[in-house]
Formats: C-alpha cells, structure tokens, sequence
C-alpha cells in the first residue's frame, strides 16, 4: 500500500545511470519533487515514457526535478538490471536522473505498486498528487493530464485538481 | 484455433481480448476465443509464453518477431504500425493473423 497525501518523502541515496550517487538532500533546492517507479522493461513506461521526457524538460527551468527509479529484480528481469538502465537512459537521452534502488527499499518506503507511478512532493516534500502520468497509456487519447495540472496547481500556490488516480501498468518486481 | 495466454501480473489482457473479439466481428467470423492462464515460470517455459497477452491463430503467434522474446512473466512489448510501444497487438496485426 502506498504511502498517504502528506507523508514526508523517505530518504534515498542510490546510485544513477549518471555514475553519480544521489540523495533526497540533493534535491532539496527543487521546488517539487516528483518520484517515478520506473524500469525498462514494462510496455506501459516505455508507452509514456515521451510524455515523462516532455515534461522533465518542460518544467525544469520552473524548478521541478524528475527522478526515475527502478526496484525491479534483476534476477528475474534481466532488462531491468543497472547495465540496461545506462543504455536506456543513453538511447533516449533522459532528461531526468535514473535510479537504482537494488535494494528495493525506496519502492517498499513509497509503497509502490506499479511503473509507471508516480508520486509528487512539493517544496516540504510533502506528498501531494500519487498516481498515473495522466488518463491513457495512448497519448493520442489523453483527456486528463494529471501530472502536468498537479504541477501547474502546485506552483500556482493552488490545491492539485486530482490528488490520487489509479496507476495502470506493470507490478513492482520485487525478490522473492 | 484462436487461443489468449495471459498472466494476471499485467493489466492488457482484457483490452486485448476487447480488441480481439472486435476484430473477428468486423471479419464475421464466430471463433471461439481459447483463454490459457499462465501462472508460473515453468508454464511459461513450457507454454513459449514471451508476456502477457500472448495471442496465437492456429498455433501461430499474432507477432512473430516480438514470439521470439525469452519466455517470462512479464507484460509484453507489441510495436504499433507509427512505432509507438502497446502493451496490447494492434489491430493490423489482428487481422493480418485472421485473414
């Protein structure tokens, strides 16, 4: 079960495809903070995974940072391991940092179910929206932008519009 | 024999199945859609199952190349025509398999 609206965001430090450790602490000049569960291998991520660019990029000069994260077991699901999650990265020239979580226990702190999911902190690193990217894994039938319009509502100083939807995709992978 | 292999792990197998129902409509024909569960790895291995929803037209894979994939339980990669990534066959390989 995930983590509840206004839970604290838990502290991480692990490794991105970047060869660079990043922490929680290092985000903490971004304005919001939105965590993605995320892989490589699942067809919902990579059907959204132009529209997690997009909006990388399309926010990041108002403050916003993306992080990616991948929990999956790599036992069982090889394209998931740290080797694939570089030349994903590289391949799709990611605007956002992409992480390892071997251990799982950022995944377990969240609470996450699915990739894609997402959860989103605002600048106390609160969260404040938990859910899909938006309304339809077919990018040309999106009606409800839920990411994007928490976002908006949150650096407007408003109230996210939707604060939880259901995160339609792969399960988690977790170690047996 | 039109047979849907699925894993419970992955959300798509009913839209694949919607789909599926709804081509062979538009084709009339009245085929009876064969669903497999796929529960474990070893079925998996067993069964060539490469992801959920794995569709075959008389033994025959809806997406031969994507077949190819190494058996798992997993959602499965289809590519649409324009290049997108689904996680469910498109509806031009649908009716390529049943015609």
């Amino acid at each position: 079960m995930s983590i509840d609206l206004g839970t604290e965001a838990p502290f991480f430090e692990l490794p991105g495809v970047d060869g660079f450790d990043h922490s929680l602490d290092e985000y903490g000049d971004a304005k919001l903070l939105v965590l993605v569960q995320s892989c490589n291998h699942c067809p919902y991520v990579l059907a959204w995974e132009d529209r997690l660019i997009a909006i990388a990029q399309d926010y990041a000069h108002e403050g916003v940072r993306v992080v990616g994260i991948n929990s999956n077991d790599v036992a069982n699901y090889p394209e998931d391991s740290f080797e694939e999650m570089k030349k994903r990265a590289t391949k799709r020239d990611f605007s956002f940092d992409y992480l390892f979580d071997e251990d799982q226990s950022l995944a377990h702190a969240l609470g996450a179910e699915h990739t894609p999911e997402v959860f989103l902190f605002d600048e106390e690193r609160k969260l404040r929206y938990h859910g899909a990217i938006d309304d339809s894994r077919d990018e040309t039938t999106v009606t409800n932008s839920y990411l994007r319009d928490a976002i908006d509502a949150l650096l407007a100083g408003d109230e996210p519009p939707v604060t939880e939807t259901e995160a339609i995709g792969c399960t988690v992978k977790w170690k047996s | 024999m039109i047979e849907l292999f699925y894993w419970e792990g992955c959300p798509s197998h009913p839209e694949a199945k919607a789909l599926l129902e709804q081509v062979l409509a538009e084709l009339g024909r009245d085929d009876r859609i064969v669903m497999t569960e796929v529960k474990s790895d070893e079925e998996a291995e067993r069964l060539r199952f490469p992801g959920s929803p794995t569709i075959r037209v008389d033994g025959n894979d809806v997406d031969r190349e994507g077949a190819k994939s190494r058996p798992a339980l997993t959602c499965r990669i289809y590519y649409l025509p324009d290049g997108r990534v689904s996680p469910v066959p498109s509806r031009g390989q649908l009716e390529a398999a049943l015609r």
